[in-house]
């Protein structure tokens, strides 16, 4: 058996009192591709959060890498991809700037970039296919492109866990096979994986367990689930809004 | 220009001329978290500082310095909470501290040409020890601004994955907003309290509209503030207006005119490529 790599054990967590995961426990070894499916406000995204600590935890406890999270210092070893990039102030960014932002974790805050920091950001930019973007404003990519970003960000850093939280969603099939490509090449260097997602699509092949969460806990783990009735025909073109930040302009046509 | 043979207009310029390319250097941190106007909220806090100065016989930019940086760590301590009675808290701090200043400098025997100096500058006053400060302090935040970029850049464009990249963020928040108060105090002789953050801001505002990257944008506001400060003092030398409003006019009149080249020169290429608009993005999702 591998060594576990995240151990979440009666994790609960509540926002204002409101209870969002109760009593959750879930370990991740090495090498495993773990995908946390669930409905909106099923709190699958919470319990990502919660495992970078992002979010406190009212109850429980999570072990990253053998070590408590509250005393958890090597985020070197750790890729987080958030749902989508934030807009900020406008004020520009190239797209190396953002991906070189992944290296800061193995860097730290006071030594400038070297040649290794460079080659690992020119990597990083070709394996996801942006190698040819890096130096547009990461504004005028398209959802799927910035996705991307965010992912050679996370791959930048080397890391040998991946945290990705709906990396798939409302991007286009180039990026999403793209991004497929690119977690491939990630678990066949032996990388470990947890994704939140809310349809699988071409990454179904790379998942190795699945994980679903209901109301707060987890009602399923083992298997990728079939999908059921209507979402099972082959044509199913899983789509609905994913919440009301959207822009309205997605979902007219 | 014989006017910059006297002693106390070529201080008013070193002074302006650094202020210009040190303000922008932390202006840009700023705007990207979306808190362009905070330079304006410590500057509030800051002039309670003046007042107690004046009013204990003590420097005035010193105590500035100490109760912005107060006020200034008090502010992002709210922000970092989150909470949305932050917006109050801010409103409080911000208020308290004009009307604490106002006060403190009317309990004391200063006049109001003292406030005004404080309020709206006062290049023209600015001595050699002043000017040793402002030199001094404005080169600290050029150099922490400049070499901690990777990191600062980070922090404020992506504060979660900051964090799990293991990231000092609230010591990088901090080191912001005792940085802004420093700023705040070491520009209030040059623009003053009420137009401070237009240094902070407005060069950040003109570079982005042409620029591509996080580092050609604080370059290029560097460089713009560096200009507006050296074009507003000598716009108030040969025309004799007040140094500090010339030098934030000038640095809006900037503005207007890279907006409109910038306009200009958007609305031409998209007619000399007009097929470059016409290639749609694929549709991402589909509604049944």
């Amino acid at each position: 058996m591998s060594a576990p790599v995240i151990t979440v054990e009666h994790g609960a967590v509540g926002y204002d009192g409101r209870p969002v995961l109760r009593d959750v426990s879930l370990t991740v070894t090495a090498g495993e591709v773990v995908a946390v499916l669930g409905a909106n406000g099923s709190g699958k995204s919470t319990l990502i959060r919660a495992v970078l600590g992002l979010v406190p935890l009212s109850a429980g406890s999570v072990t990253l890498f053998d070590r408590p999270l509250r005393r958890f210092r090597q985020w070197e070893r750790i890729g987080y991809v958030p749902q989508r990039l934030g807009a900020g102030g406008g004020v520009p960014a190239t797209v190396r700037e953002v991906v070189a932002s992944g290296r800061l974790a193995r860097r730290g805050v006071l030594r400038p970039p070297g040649a290794a920091d460079r080659a690992a950001v020119d990597a990083a930019l070709r394996s996801v296919g942006l190698a040819d973007r890096a130096s547009d404003p990461v504004a005028t990519l398209s959802g799927g492109q910035q996705q991307r970003t965010l992912i050679a960000r996370a791959l930048a850093g080397q890391p040998e866990l991946l945290v990705l939280d709906e990396p798939t969603a409302g991007v286009d099939a180039a990026s999403q096979e793209a991004f497929a490509g690119a977690l491939r090449d990630f678990v066949t260097d032996g990388g470990t994986v947890l994704l939140v997602a809310h349809e699988l699509g071409p990454l179904r092949p790379v998942i190795s367990r699945a994980i679903v969460v209901h109301q707060g806990g987890i009602c399923h783990d083992g298997t990728v689930p079939d999908p059921a009735g209507h979402h099972a025909e082959p044509d199913h073109d899983h789509v609905h809004p994913h919440g009301p930040d959207e822009p309205a302009g997605l979902w007219s046509n | 220009m014989e006017l910059f043979q006297y002693p106390y207009m070529q201080r008013a310029l070193i002074g302006a001329l650094v202020i210009g390319l040190a303000a922008p250097a932390l202006g840009i941190y700023l705007v990207q978290r979306r808190l362009a106007l905070i330079g304006d909220g410590v500057g509030h806090v800051a002039l309670t500082g003046v007042g107690a100065g004046l009013l204990l016989n003590r420097s005035p930019v010193l105590v500035a310095v100490i109760v912005a940086t107060l006020g200034a760590i008090a502010i992002e301590l709210v922000r970092a909470r989150g909470r949305t009675s932050g917006d109050l808290a801010l409103a409080l701090l911000f208020y308290g501290g004009i009307a604490g200043g106002v006060l403190l400098v009317g309990l004391s025997d200063a006049t109001s040409t003292n406030l005004n100096a404080y309020l709206f500058g006062s290049l023209t006053t600015i001595q050699v020890s002043d000017l040793i400060t402002i030199a001094v302090l404005g080169a600290a935040i050029l150099f922490t601004m400049v070499a901690l970029r990777p990191a600062l850049f980070a922090v404020s464009h992506d504060e979660e994955y900051a964090r799990v990249s293991g990231l000092p963020v609230r010591t990088l928040n901090l080191l912001i907003a005792v940085t802004t108060a420093v700023t705040v105090t070491i520009a209030m002789r040059a623009v003053g309290v009420l137009l401070i953050s237009a240094l902070m801001v407005v060069p950040v505002a003109t570079a982005q509209q042409v620029t591509r990257g996080f580092r050609s944008t604080m370059t290029a506001a560097m460089a713009l503030g560096f200009f507006a400060a050296g074009a507003g003092v000598w716009v108030a030398a040969t025309a004799d207006t007040p140094p500090g409003a010339s030098v934030v006019l000038v640095a809006i009149a900037s503005f207007l005119v890279v907006a409109v080249a910038g306009g200009v020169w958007r609305a031409l290429r998209r007619r000399a490529t007009p097929t470059a608009a016409l290639a749609p993005e694929p549709h991402e999702v589909v509604l049944h």
